[in-house]
């Protein structure tokens, strides 16, 4: 009987777990299957599941129309190359943070998040200025230094709390054996916090490949990524739907295949220390 | 070793010569993407060839972030622009600012005095001229022939809107799903508003009168909205309250609607048989009236302007020049037909008999010229603009009183109520920029 109740519950979890799953993805499904159909059949009501006329007349147009390598070269230089640089100040920080706590380290763990709750058009001005006067406006070099900044607390949280589930005595034991700060943090830390690292970076270069205030405000022409590819597809005066979705299939694609490839990483590293 | 160093020189010489030749000068346009403007993206070889000195990158976006770009660039003098699509709301503001270089030293054979007047005046300030018109538009009645057929009616070519609420009675029936009505009911300036405040104007209302005093507790606005409101619910489509420009056109094109009135261009789109279900059953006629003198129609076109802080404004007038020459418009006939040629611009285009057999040529001429954005409404304004009001603050207030409105049409408050805070929020905006002492 209790073994019945059981059976009965998983199968409703499941189906439950189905249902939120296929609500998540729907609108990633629907813009799949839009980017394949006329702008009439686009807009067509009641709308069109399958049975619509397939086309790939909106993929053909998208890539006449725009230089999408050039769109995707900056997406993956901007995205890769803040995480990057990122974690190389934020190791080092979560360390001391994690392992050499102060009276006030919760209070700067408290202060770096709170500079995620302002809303980012509210330095948009000043930050622009900067930029014009540094010569850094529609440059890949100064996406990078930006999104460095704005991810900055989410890595070193992330890090932070994988760093304190590794017991301090191994790094003791590597300091008693004569090892340097350096070689400490390289040798020691980094390989055992590697599941945690991974996921950080993951999660860090799709925030950055999905960012679109900053790379919208902050680029023209020659550093545009392709979250500016997409906007480019919208239009105030005429049907837009189709090609827009096609736009957004190609900048989502690549992202979606490597989280795709990378999941059990990524739910590894994120519920990493959730049990305890 | 004396004649090599002189060949060396020489040869050094005429390298720099030749880099001089040809220097290219890189411009960057700021542009939105509807149908015109990707056409001439297309269409770039033939000034490549003429100028190969200027190479031309593109920066395409969405209305909205581009109005809020282009604007952010031009204020900052950030410079990540040369040439700037902007509308007709935004020229006379940054005109008067010093923000555009004027166009007034533009050959003679660009002939500026063929563009439409009732355009070229939208765009000049004390005699200059500060932007290009790329395209142009008014808006008009876009309906159905064979439902007004059956409806047993015959729409005049000049319509009153008691002819339009007449017709759009007749024409639906809401169990086939056809409405007779569709209009903008989306909350922004630039939608439910822009349709709203030219309704307005031929209804004898005006946001403001000569002191600046905000108008929404007068008798023709309230007669404006109740008759929108009136209208819509009981012969448009339902959820109007969402429904902007893109939201109409579909539901005209799959014929869900009996009339339509909206910009002058989506005329090419309903008669598009590609995309459109009813592309040979549709009629024009002018923006309807009330007896009062105005139309109902508003005034819009896309232009090309200059930042005035722009290094290459040589290179960006030369392509201006281009862009929205008579030239260009013959190029577009020639590749790919009249009907797609950028409309509402020129004179001699509305002369030229062979666009004259498009369809909506003549209505389009007509609409614009029934439009005049420096005397928009009956009674004396002290601004200037249709559907708008070319004032900073418009693009805020426009948005918070559509908002208003629209919630009206959703049902969400009274037409008394949604007039009630509209002049509110409007004596409290006015007041706080300094125009009501």
């Amino acid at each position: 009987m209790a073994r019945q109740v059981k059976t009965s519950r998983k199968i409703a979890f499941t189906v439950i777990a189905w249902g939120v799953g296929l609500a998540i993805f729907f609108p990633i499904l629907w813009t799949f299957l839009t980017s394949f159909k006329t702008e009439a059949d686009a807009i067509a009501d009641p709308p069109l599941f399958l049975n619509f006329h397939w086309t790939l007349e909106n993929y053909t147009a998208v890539q006449e129309r725009s230089d999408y390598f050039s769109h995707f070269m900056n997406s993956v230089i901007i995205s890769v190359g803040s995480t990057l640089a990122g974690l190389v100040i934020a190791v080092p920080a979560a360390w001391a943070m994690a392992f050499v706590p102060g009276k006030r380290t919760k209070d700067v763990l408290m202060w770096m998040l709170s500079t995620k709750m302002l809303p980012p058009v509210g330095v948009l001005v000043p930050l622009y200025l900067l930029f014009r006067d540094a010569g850094l406006l529609d440059t890949r070099i100064g996406l990078v230094i930006v999104l460095t900044l704005i991810n900055l607390p989410i890595i070193i949280w992330m890090l932070y709390t994988y760093f304190r589930e590794i017991p301090g005595e191994i790094l003791e034991a590597a300091r008693m054996d004569g090892a340097s700060l350096k070689a400490e943090i390289l040798y020691v830390l980094t390989p055992m916090a590697v599941p945690g690292i991974a996921s950080t970076l993951l999660l860090n270069i799709i925030l950055a490949w999905n960012e679109a205030f900053w790379t919208l405000n902050l680029t023209a022409a020659n550093a545009a990524p392709l979250t500016a590819f997409i906007a480019s597809y919208s239009s105030p005066e005429g049907l837009f739907y189709a090609k827009l979705s096609a736009a957004s299939t190609m900048a989502i694609a690549p992202i979606l295949i490597m989280g795709w490839f990378s999941q059990k990483q990524l739910v590894r590293g994120l519920t990493f220390g959730a049990v305890k | 070793m004396n004649m090599k160093l002189r060949a060396l020189m020489g040869a050094c010489a005429l390298g720099a010569l030749s880099t001089t030749a040809f220097a290219e000068t890189t411009i960057t346009v700021a542009t939105v993407n509807n149908g015109d403007m990707i056409r001439m993206q297309g269409l770039m070889e033939d000034f490549n060839k003429k100028h190969p000195d200027i190479k031309v990158q593109w920066v395409t976006l969405e209305e909205n972030v581009l109005r809020q770009r282009v604007t952010q660039d031009i204020a900052t003098k950030g410079g990540q622009f040369d040439v700037m699509t902007i509308g007709t709301y935004e020229v006379p503001i940054w005109g008067q600012r010093g923000w555009l270089a004027d166009l007034n030293d533009l050959p003679a054979s660009y002939d500026a005095n063929d563009i439409l007047p009732a355009i070229r005046n939208g765009l000049t300030i004390e005699g200059k001229l500060y932007a290009a018109p790329f395209y142009g538009e008014s808006s008009m009645v876009m309906y159905r022939t064979d439902l007004m057929k059956a409806a047993g009616l015959d729409m005049p070519a000049a319509p009153t809107w008691d002819f339009i609420k007449q017709a759009a009675e007749k024409m639906t029936d809401k169990s086939k799903e056809q409405y007779g009505i569709c209009l903008r009911g989306k909350a922004g300036w630039g939608e439910n508003m822009a349709f709203l405040t030219a309704m307005s104007n031929s209804y004898g209302a005006r946001w403001f009168d000569e002191k600046w005093k905000p108008q929404f507790d007068t008798a023709a606005w309230k007669a404006t909205l109740t008759d929108y409101l009136d209208m819509m619910n009981k012969f448009g489509p339902p959820g109007a309250s969402a429904n902007g420009f893109n939201e109409n056109l579909a539901l005209f094109q799959s014929g869900k609607c009996g009339m339509w009135i909206d910009a002058t261009v989506a005329a090419s789109f309903v008669t598009n048989p590609k995309d459109s279900k009813v592309a040979d059953k549709v009629g024009f006629a002018l923006a309807p009236d009330k007896g009062l003198g105005k139309r109902g129609n508003w005034l819009w076109a896309w232009n090309l302007g200059i930042p005035a802080g722009s290094k290459k404004v040589e290179a960006a007038k030369t392509f201006v020049e281009w862009a929205t020459s008579k030239d260009y418009l013959s190029l577009v006939a020639s590749k790919e037909g009249w009907a797609n040629v950028p409309p509402g611009t020129r004179t001699s285009l509305y002369e030229n008999p062979e666009y004259a057999k498009v369809p909506f040529a003549k209505m389009t001429l007509e609409s614009i010229n029934a439009a005049d954005p420096t005397h928009p409404t009956v009674d004396p304004v002290p601004y200037v603009g249709v559907q708008f009001v070319a004032i900073p603050e418009f693009q805020g207030l426009g948005t918070a009183v559509g908002q208003q409105f629209s919630a009206a049409l959703a049902g969400q408050i009274t037409a008394d109520k949604a007039l009630e805070n509209a002049q509110a929020l409007t004596v409290r905006e006015m007041t706080k920029a300094g125009y009501i002492k």
